[in-house]
């Protein structure tokens, strides 16, 4: 029986009946959500994934165009709904389409992504459906046309799904900049956020309503039921568990035998090279041909669509895929999810269980595969917080001002502006709610003639003051050109990979199998091998920006692809390792090798305590080794690495290079570092002047600068003129960013540079944070050899790529010698 | 400042690490692709690059002739990236390109794609010159290449080592002909491994690497 929760709260009697005769009671948090509706209210609503989310986030609107009647209202927008991916927009949509027909209601119902044939799109600005399914970038698109006024008058209601995963980022920063603007042009709208269970969910209430000039508003919050605790194992060897690596190759049987007894699968890995290495491996055991196949951002896009169609059928056991499908939809069938190799996250393991069999009160199953002895510590951390229902928290950005610049520029397309209104329209997005009057003139300035002390473009100058005072485009051309370069998703520049004809002579055209990152590419040489697309294929030459390849029969490719891990260890995760470390009453559940790991480690050194950051020095063949513990993830210690490195230089220490891994920064030199003062060698005043100079030279730094160069319009991604003869014309971003530092340091694009590098590829603000921590509190350990601890870094010298993936024989060879030298209790 | 001292088709040559060449003999200084106003050439469609190339280019000329106090130089062709880039000009630049007009006598290589340099420039405006046993042109041909110093096609080499790869300007060169990396402040680059390049050379060939003080020969 249908019992309301609250007294004015009863469904309309079709909406009712609807639910009693496919058996179901309106869920509790569906109803509330209705209510706030009714109150006018933006609200929040933190539920798990299977719990009717969705239909709760629409419900309100449902109920609202069916009580009136169609007669009184001409086409027009309703309810906007936007979801960070274009194929869970469609999903939904289908899904939406159930209730309606079933209850016959008068509403009009459509989508509008990338996809959506232009026709089409046209006369959804003429006459809009009632609720319309789209993209961040769609919405931005429509809010830079010209009659963006008169379409979205009447919007009663926005509903944002999967606002955990996009608020805190520069695509959060752009919706939360175009909600800013519909709350101009829709004043009375009410907003529904659906998010996954978050650690603070502060921030997305923020996000969900204007914010005020002082203090803050926050939107109310509706807390779901949780669902049943999910069902995590951790296969983990007794005999045998790798130093180091990431392909896990000695579970690929036992990962095929769980696959066989299941319906259908999803086996994440964290990067695109893993996905092809572990594809290839479960093929190779696969005598039962199984129906297994692969699913990443590279692949061409019909094969995707391929592997897509076919999975909805159901015509697939497993798919071993990359997090390009670890958001939202729902693949029906999927009853396992294994994740290889460190989840990164707990967030992250809870999304991508969240996958298989999406009924609310029947666990997920979940399976982590660690792929040497340090993850299997990250898994059994990531398991503990997701059974203890703790998430990852987030540091917050600010609003990014490449997004502003972007987005000034949408709203002059659409109209001219007041610069006043503009300013305090944009400081109600949550993301901008500090930003200061200086900063937002200067990124004005910047869209119209790139913001430069010399004067050399006002002639070409995009915005222009009319004698009103408002600003606005000077070309309708201008517009053509933002429309073609909306969105904030910047990949690193991709060459396509062609297979050469065969009779053909190379350079002379051939099949795209996919795309490459270029700074991949740029180090082959010809006869080189690697794996792509399940195949290993020979790298013959490149020309006008593309790489030529032929395939080959070899079992093995001799180039392992591309870099180890795209996220670092989370700061949450690397915390509970520490504590389990600290306790090692933990290291009971822990399986033998990674237990005696631990247990000799204590022994011959010492574990870290929590707070504290450990060095050890030991000399080793030749050279002198200074390791040290900070557990602060890849990019931390990528930075750490560059800076820790010029200071010994500095005190003549003649140090060679260095490593990292997730918990680990190693140093190699000629001379014996373990005298060096370590509170002046890892003091946080290594931020200032050390930074400024090694950030003139990083390839991360200006790779971050290309990111800010691309999404504030200084540098197209597509030009009108490319689009007519297809010949694009590109800019080397580094040489770009040469000369800005050299005239105008203070220019917006370098701090906004600066800002992203604290949170994104450099990871400084994680950085400073832990000097801080560890400032007064660190242990020298002078050993006679190389430590237990010590070792999974000291295999990642024997690499030859960027923090790439060594060749498992090289590491066998080097690991046993070491292994054996570090292991040894005498 | 330490440089790379190679021999084509005889003659002794001196790479420098900023990206052009010293012919001892002649006390010749080559530039190649100097592309003046690049930046500012690309307002029109609306990407607004900072307008500092010229200048930057300019100063990094000026130190090399602080260095070697040149007799003569030349300049291997694109000296200017457009037909309206001398107009482009600001006062300041157009002091300082003047200035080193007056510090050498001039060569300005130009083919016939290329924009002819403005009259008000000082020096000898030609499609190519030959000097000894070097014949200097801005793009390299396909016959006659014997002690050709070309320029045109911007090479670059990747190199890794010790899990970093970077991306350089260099020279390439096979002892019979070279080719010249671009000089200008914003020219980017083709890479060696380009049908485009290789097809220059019959056998192997050399890459001359751009560090930031040292020229690398490594293999092309």
């Amino acid at each position: 029986m249908l019992q309301p929760v609250l007294p004015d709260t009863a469904l309309p009697p079709v909406f009712a009946q609807w639910f009693a005769v496919r058996g179901w009671s309106p869920r509790p948090h569906q109803l509330a959500l209705i209510e706030h509706a009714r109150q006018g209210e933006s609200v929040l609503l933190v539920a798990p994934t299977g719990g009717g989310k969705t239909l709760a986030g629409f419900l309100p609107s449902l109920i609202d165009l069916a009580e009136t009647p169609k007669r009184a209202r001409k086409p027009a927008l309703h309810t906007l709904y936007i979801s960070p991916l274009k194929a869970l927009a469609v999903d939904v949509a289908r899904n939406l389409e159930t209730p309606v027909a079933e209850m016959r209601l008068p509403i009009r119902v459509e989508t509008r992504t990338g996809d959506t044939p232009p026709g089409r799109r046209q006369r959804q600005r003429h006459s809009p459906p009632d609720i319309l399914l789209t993209t961040p970038e769609q919405f931005a698109l429509l809010i830079s046309s010209r009659d963006a006024q008169r379409f979205f008058a009447n919007v009663k209601a926005v509903v944002l799904d999967e606002l955990h995963a996009m608020h805190n980022s520069k695509r959060g920063d752009l919706l939360a900049l175009g909600l800013s603007r519909l709350q101009t042009l829709a004043p009375n709208h009410r907003r529904i956020g659906l998010s996954a269970t978050v650690a603070d969910p502060k921030p997305l209430q923020r996000f969900l309503v204007p914010q005020p000039m002082t203090g803050e508003t926050l939107s109310s919050i509706v807390i779901g039921k949780p669902g049943a605790k999910p069902k995590i194992s951790i296969l983990s060897s007794e005999s045998y568990v790798p130093w180091a690596g990431h392909l896990a190759r000695h579970t690929m049987p036992e990962i095929l035998a769980a696959i066989k007894q299941a319906v259908t699968t999803l086996v994440f890995v964290n990067t695109r090279s893993q996905a092809e290495r572990t594809f290839q491996e479960l093929w190779r055991l696969n005598n039962d041909n199984l129906a297994i196949a692969l699913h990443h951002g590279s692949l061409a896009p019909e094969q995707r669509r391929k592997v897509e169609a076919a999975m909805t059928r159901g015509a697939l056991r497993a798919v071993v895929c990359t997090s390009t499908l670890d958001l939202g939809i729902d693949w029906g069938a999927v009853d396992q999810v294994i994740c290889v190799g460190a989840p990164k996250g707990a967030a992250r393991l809870v999304q991508r269980m969240g996958r298989a069999n999406h009924r609310l009160d029947e666990p997920s199953n979940a399976m982590l595969v660690p792929s040497n002895r340090f993850e299997v510590l990250e898994c059994e951390a990531a398991r503990d917080a997701v059974i203890a229902g703790e998430l990852d928290g987030e540091p917050l950005r600010k609003g990014g001002m490449d997004v502003l610049a972007q987005h000034i520029l949408c709203v002059a397309c659409s109209a001219p502006f007041d610069a006043d209104a503009l300013f305090a329209e944009v400081r109600s997005a949550s993301p901008y709610r500090d930003l200061s009057r200086t900063d937002f003139d200067a990124a004005v300035d910047f869209v119209a003639t790139g913001g430069y002390a010399l004067k050399r473009y006002d002639r070409y100058a995009k915005l222009r003051k009319s004698p009103e005072g408002l600003w606005r485009i000077a070309h309708p051309r201008i517009a053509q050109q933002y429309r073609l370069n909306v969105g904030v998703i910047i990949e690193d520049p991709m060459i396509d990979i062609r297979l050469q004809s065969k009779g053909r002579p190379a350079g002379a055209g051939g099949r795209v199998l996919g795309k490459l990152e270029e700074y991949f590419v740029e180090t082959l040489t010809a006869g080189d091998t690697f794996v792509f697309s399940g195949d290993v294929l020979r790298f013959e030459g490149i020309h006008e920006n593309a790489a030529y390849v032929t395939r080959t029969n070899d079992p093995e490719a001799q180039i392992p692809s591309y870099n180890g891990g795209k996220f670092p260890l989370s700061t949450f995760l690397a915390m509970r390792v520490r504590q389990m470390l600290a306790d090692p009453r933990q290291w009971k559940k822990l399986t033998h090798p990674v237990g005696e790991w631990l247990e000799i480690q204590q022994l011959r050194s010492k574990i870290p305590d929590e707070g504290e950051l450990l060095v050890e020095a030991f000399p080793r063949g030749r050279k002198h080794y200074l390791v040290c513990y900070p557990f602060e993830g890849r990019l931390a210690h990528q930075t750490l690495g560059m800076l820790v490195t010029r200071r010994l230089e500095r005190l003549r220490m003649r140090p060679l290079g260095f490593v990292v891994n997730e918990y680990a920064l190693a140093v190699w030199g000629l001379r014996d570092m373990s005298g060096v003062d370590m509170d002046t060698l890892f003091s946080e005043d290594m931020l200032g002047d050390d930074l400024e100079d090694w950030l003139t030279e990083s390839a991360l730094y200006k790779r971050t600068f290309r990111n800010c160069a691309i999404i504030s319009g200084l540098i197209e991604r597509r030009s009108l003129t490319a689009e007519k003869t297809g010949r694009q014309v590109t800019f080397s971003s580094d040489l770009i960013y040469d000369v800005l530092r050299e005239h105008e340091p203070d220019h917006i694009l370098l701090r906004a540079t600066y800002e992203d590098a604290a949170t994104g590829l450099l990871d400084i603000g994680r950085l400073s944070g832990a000097l801080t921590r560890v400032k007064g509190n660190i242990t020298v350990r002078a050993l006679d050899r190389v430590s237990p601890l010590a070792v999974p870094a000291l295999l990642e010298i024997s690499k030859e790529m960027v923090a790439g993936e060594a060749h498992e024989d090289i590491l066998h060879e080097a690991e046993e010698s070491l292994v054996a030298e570090a292991m040894s209790v005498d | 400042m330490t440089e790379k001292r190679i021999e084509v088709n005889g003659e002794e040559l001196v790479l420098d690490s900023a990206g052009a060449l010293w012919w001892p003999s002649e006390r010749a200084l080559v530039f190649a692709d100097l592309h003046f106003e690049k930046g500012s050439f690309y307002g029109f469609t609306g990407q607004m690059l900072p307008p500092y190339d010229t200048r930057t280019t300019l100063k990094r000329m000026m130190a090399l002739f602080d260095a070697y106090s040149p007799a003569l130089a030349i300049a291997l062709g694109d000296s200017f990236h457009d037909r309206d880039a001398p107009n482009r000009l600001d006062g300041f630049e157009r002091e300082q390109l003047a200035s080193l007009g007056e510090r050498a006598d001039w060569i300005w290589i130009a083919g016939n794609h290329d924009p002819v340099p403005p009259s008000w420039l000082k020096g000898t405006i030609t499609e190519e010159v030959a000097i000894g046993g070097l014949v200097f042109r801005h793009e390299p041909s396909e016959m006659n290449a014997r002690g050709e110093i070309a320029g045109h096609l911007h090479p670059c080499k990747t190199v890794t080592r010790r899990g970093q790869s970077l991306r350089r300007r260099c020279f390439a060169s096979d002892g019979k002909r070279l080719v010249m990396p671009s000089f200008g402040a914003y020219t980017g680059g083709l890479d060696v491994r380009d049908i485009a390049l290789r097809s220059l050379f019959p056998k192997d060939f050399f890459a001359y690497v751009l560090g930031r003080a040292r020229v690398y020969a490594v293999a092309g």
